[in-house]
């Protein structure tokens, strides 16, 4: 990811952007913020928020037009939320801090603002304080121009006198009583002009006017006709207070870079009131009506005020972070998130604190589907983890295991490619997937012959698909996956693929696809007659659809229409089809951050009390292992016992191992009648463990067959540690980049395992002494 | 980190190749080119380290984590 990427994506996120109030306002106060600390009872917080972005609050507060409500999404629930009022209630509630102003040091420039109105104050104000000489004239007797119009109130004097006291503090130089005339006023003594005298007041200084009489300028730059005057407030538009505000500080930026011979227009975007991108859902949001003050005449009491600002929305996306655990866990959103990863590559010497969040996303595609703009945060992680490969920077634990066990996979243990066993043309060929020949080796031979009923010249290839090194950005690696797969793909003769799962459909689809595939889903269990499923007749299963059929109407029918025909009914889960939720197997995000991946589970688990069904083994398996009945499609195709089924514990890694082994031999036993059998020493070590021991092992990544391969290390070398107390043995075995240790007490010859940890570090074959 | 037997203990492993007692000893440990001794107990003749499972679960892999993430 690039610095432009970065921005791109930065911008992509609406979640970045002003809710519609600040968006609207043309000074663009905090609304949603002093709102939230109003309701809190912050008033003077809340002030501050406001003092921050307006010098003159209590004079906005009681004449801004609330451009504000234009936006606000309390509109159609009840009513704009009355913010002006809730100003006025703050600016009487708090503590003000006493307000100065810091002038920057001398800078070339001399400007004079003619009008000490609104407009014109804030202007010269800004220009003084940024150390430019600023010289006010005035008609009047005092600074406020239009406001002592106003009625007293609405306005009292008081308020007037005691905010525009900063003009006459400050030490801008001011004329008062001075009557502007064209043809005497010294332009030469001046760099630039803002003319904010008000429409009634205006001296024809010959420039530009629109119909209406008001003074032509830039909409952006607020400048005349002519190079270096400027205009603003009444003289350019209606009378309004918070717009002639906004003049006075646009026509400040204006007046600066004009000073600074810089371009007037460059990057100016969003200073005055526009429309926000934010999307705020409203569904669900019961209208409440405006507060009203008790007396009319008054304005807001306290609680009156906490009332309505608590009416306020605090409008916010958050499309994504609402549907997913991983985003939610890292306590920000998306267009936030880009900076950390983009802060994580380019980090040189320091740790890089984002590795753990990018190996946390499961990559499952919901974020995109539910956002307005299609921020798709798994493909920023998907690209980030491939960059980190590319740059050996990825943590080599975050998917080492998952890599072995697809290594495996593709290895002689699992992996062949089986010609029809009717001795037909390949025509088909019916691809498990690795996870359903671990999980439940015993369908396998039931789908093939079931298949190979419909299906003349059906071969079978056995193997990974090669998603974990695709989600873990191992480019290179799935690229080999995929030409293995394309080699037995070609070897049969170029078959149509028949799949099991939706992984697989996913990863083929994308780099291999010339390959023609179809889902085994309603194909399966079609001439077993109906009564056959006569006990599932009436029963109900929430259908929890696999991250990766998101987009895969044809599977997701297929399930429904397969149930249908069984007599079962399938519920719908609120987050289903391109909405549904990962299990928290995507992405490997279950061996890189295990927590998460609970969390994730038990949040998907407890959306609906009746049993799941799903269409991938690892949802099953994840579901299960948490406690949630889940089924398989297969579990009600070819189960015994559904009921029981539904609770099983899925097998342990090892035992994943050893049922793939099984699949492999027994299909080419059943299609090709051939005996495999590997002949693996370690194989030989007989291995005794209680419950726990394998429960510890299975947290721990630790195999069986890396126990076995350390105990016949052991047995070979002689070298080990021995607890003559005990008897117990302790020995290790290194056979790539992971120490095992195990823990053991020999009878005959069974090994009882006690305990067997790993390391990564290694240890100074020879020791320092 | 320290040692599982300590001096003031009978040592509770013995060497399983030559029978020798176990002695504490600083090795090295190191991963992904970082490195820094530790007090391990070791057999000398037969330079063997013994790494306990709370060292090899606790601190190593709190090292190993830091050392991927740099």
């Amino acid at each position: 990811m690039d610095q432009t990427r970065l921005h791109e994506l930065e911008e992509q996120c609406i979640q970045n952007c002003d809710p519609p109030c600040t968006a609207h306002c043309p000074v663009h106060v905090n609304i949603r913020k002093m709102l939230q600390l109003s309701q809190e009872g912050d008033f003077s917080g809340a002030y501050q928020i406001l003092n921050k972005s307006i010098p003159f609050p209590e004079i906005i507060a009681r004449t801004c037009e609330q451009p504000c409500q234009y936006g606000c999404n309390r509109e159609s629930l009840g009513g704009a939320i009355r913010v002006a009022d809730i100003e006025r209630a703050i600016c009487d509630n708090s503590t003000k801090p006493a307000t100065s102003i810091t002038r920057l040091p001398n800078r070339r420039g001399r400007a004079a603002i003619l009008g000490a109105g609104i407009c014109g104050m804030t202007a010269g104000l800004e220009l003084f304080r940024k150390g430019y000489q600023v010289v006010i004239f005035d008609a009047g007797d005092q600074p406020g121009g239009r406001l002592w119009s106003l009625g007293r109130d609405q306005l009292p004097a008081e308020i007037i006198r005691r905010e525009t006291a900063l003009i006459l503090e400050s030490g801008l130089e001011t004329h008062f009583h001075v009557s502007i005339q064209a043809e005497t006023f010294p332009f030469q003594d001046y760099d630039a002009i803002l003319i904010a005298t008000g429409q009634e007041h205006q001296t024809d200084f010959g420039l530009n006017r629109t119909a209406a009489g008001f003074l032509e300028v830039d909409p952006v730059t607020l400048q005349t006709s002519q190079s270096g005057v400027f205009a603003g407030g009444g003289t350019i538009h209606s009378p309004s207070t918070i717009h002639s505000f906004s003049d006075g500080r646009r026509a400040a930026i204006s007046i600066d870079r004009f000073l600074q011979k810089v371009s007037l227009t460059a990057s100016r975007v969003h200073e005055a009131s526009y429309e926000t991108r934010l999307f705020t859902r409203l569904d669900g949001i019961r209208p409440q009506a405006a507060v009203v003050p008790a007396h009319s005449q008054d304005s807001y009491t306290v609680p009156e005020a906490q009332q309505e600002a608590g009416r306020c929305l605090q409008c916010e996306c958050m499309e994504c972070v609402k549907v997913c655990e991983y985003l939610k866990a890292y306590g920000s959103y998306p267009g936030k998130y880009v900076r950390d990863v983009y802060n994580n590559m380019s980090i040189i010497m320091r740790q890089r604190t984002a590795n753990k969040f990018i190996n946390s996303c499961t990559l499952c595609g919901l974020c995109e589907e539910v956002c307005p703009t299609d921020f798709d945060m798994g493909e920023v992680n998907l690209e980030t983890r491939r960059s980190m490969v590319a740059a050996k920077k990825m943590p080599i634990s975050a998917h080492d295991f998952a890599l072995r066990d697809m290594a495996y996979s593709n290895s002689e243990h699992f992996s062949a490619t089986i010609p029809p066993a009717d001795g037909e043309p390949c025509s088909y060929a019916f691809f498990p997937g690795c996870q359903l020949a671990a999980s439940n080796p015993e369908y396998i031979p039931l789908i093939y012959q079931d298949l190979a009923a419909q299906f003349p010249g059906l071969g079978v290839i056995l193997r990974c698909c090669g998603a974990p090194a695709e989600w873990s950005g191992e480019e290179a690696l799935f690229s080999q996956a995929a030409e293995e797969l394309k080699t037995a793909w070609l070897n049969l003769g170029k078959p149509k693929l028949l799949l099991a799962c939706t992984s697989c459909h996913q990863m083929i689809k994308k780099i291999l696809p010339e390959v023609e595939t179809l889902p085994i889903w309603g194909r399966l269990q079609k001439d077993k007659p109906e009564t056959a499923f006569k006990n599932l007749k009436g029963k109900q299963f929430a259908i929890h659809d696999p991250c990766t059929s998101r987009y895969e109407k044809e599977w997701q029918d297929a399930i429904r229409s397969q149930l249908a025909s069984m007599g079962v009914e399938g519920i719908e889960l609120e987050l289903s089809r391109n909405k549904t939720e990962c299990c928290g197997y995507g992405g490997v995000a279950w061996l890189a951050n295990p927590e998460m991946v609970h969390r994730i589970i038990q949040r998907r688990i407890h959306e609906n009390e009746i049993d799941y069904l799903t269409y991938c083994v690892m949802c099953r398996d994840l579901f299960t292992r948490e406690g949630k009945p889940t089924l398989h499609i297969l579990d009600l195709l070819y189960g015994e016992d559904p009921e029981h089924l539904a609770k099983r514990r899925s097998p342990d890694y090892s035992q994943r191992h050893e049922n793939r082994y099984r699949v492999k031999q027994q299909m080419l036993k059943m299609m090709s009648r051939k005996d495999f059998e590997m002949s693996e020493s370690h194989l030989k070590i007989k291995l005794a463990m209680s419950d726990e021991v394998k429960k510890m092992m299975e947290d721990r990544l630790i195999l069986v067959e890396d126990v076995q391969k350390t105990i016949e290390h052991i047995l070979e070398s002689g070298e080990c540690f021995v607890n003559p107390t005990t008897g117990h043995t302790l020995g290790f075995y290194r056979p790539n980049l992971i120490t095992y240790w195990v823990e053991f007490t020999r009878e005959g010859d069974v090994f009882t395992i006690l305990d067997a940890y790993s390391h990564r570090m290694q240890v100074g074959g020879e020791t320092h002494v | 980190m320290s040692a599982e037997n300590n001096s003031n203990t009978t040592p509770q492993w013995i060497c399983g190749k030559c029978g020798s007692p176990l002695q504490i000893e600083a090795v090295n440990l190191s991963y992904l080119g970082s490195g820094y001794p530790v007090d391990l107990l070791v057999c000398r003749k037969c330079k063997r380290a013994l790494v306990p499972a709370d060292m090899a679960l606790g601190k190593m892999l709190e090292v190993e984590k830091l050392l991927e993430d740099k």
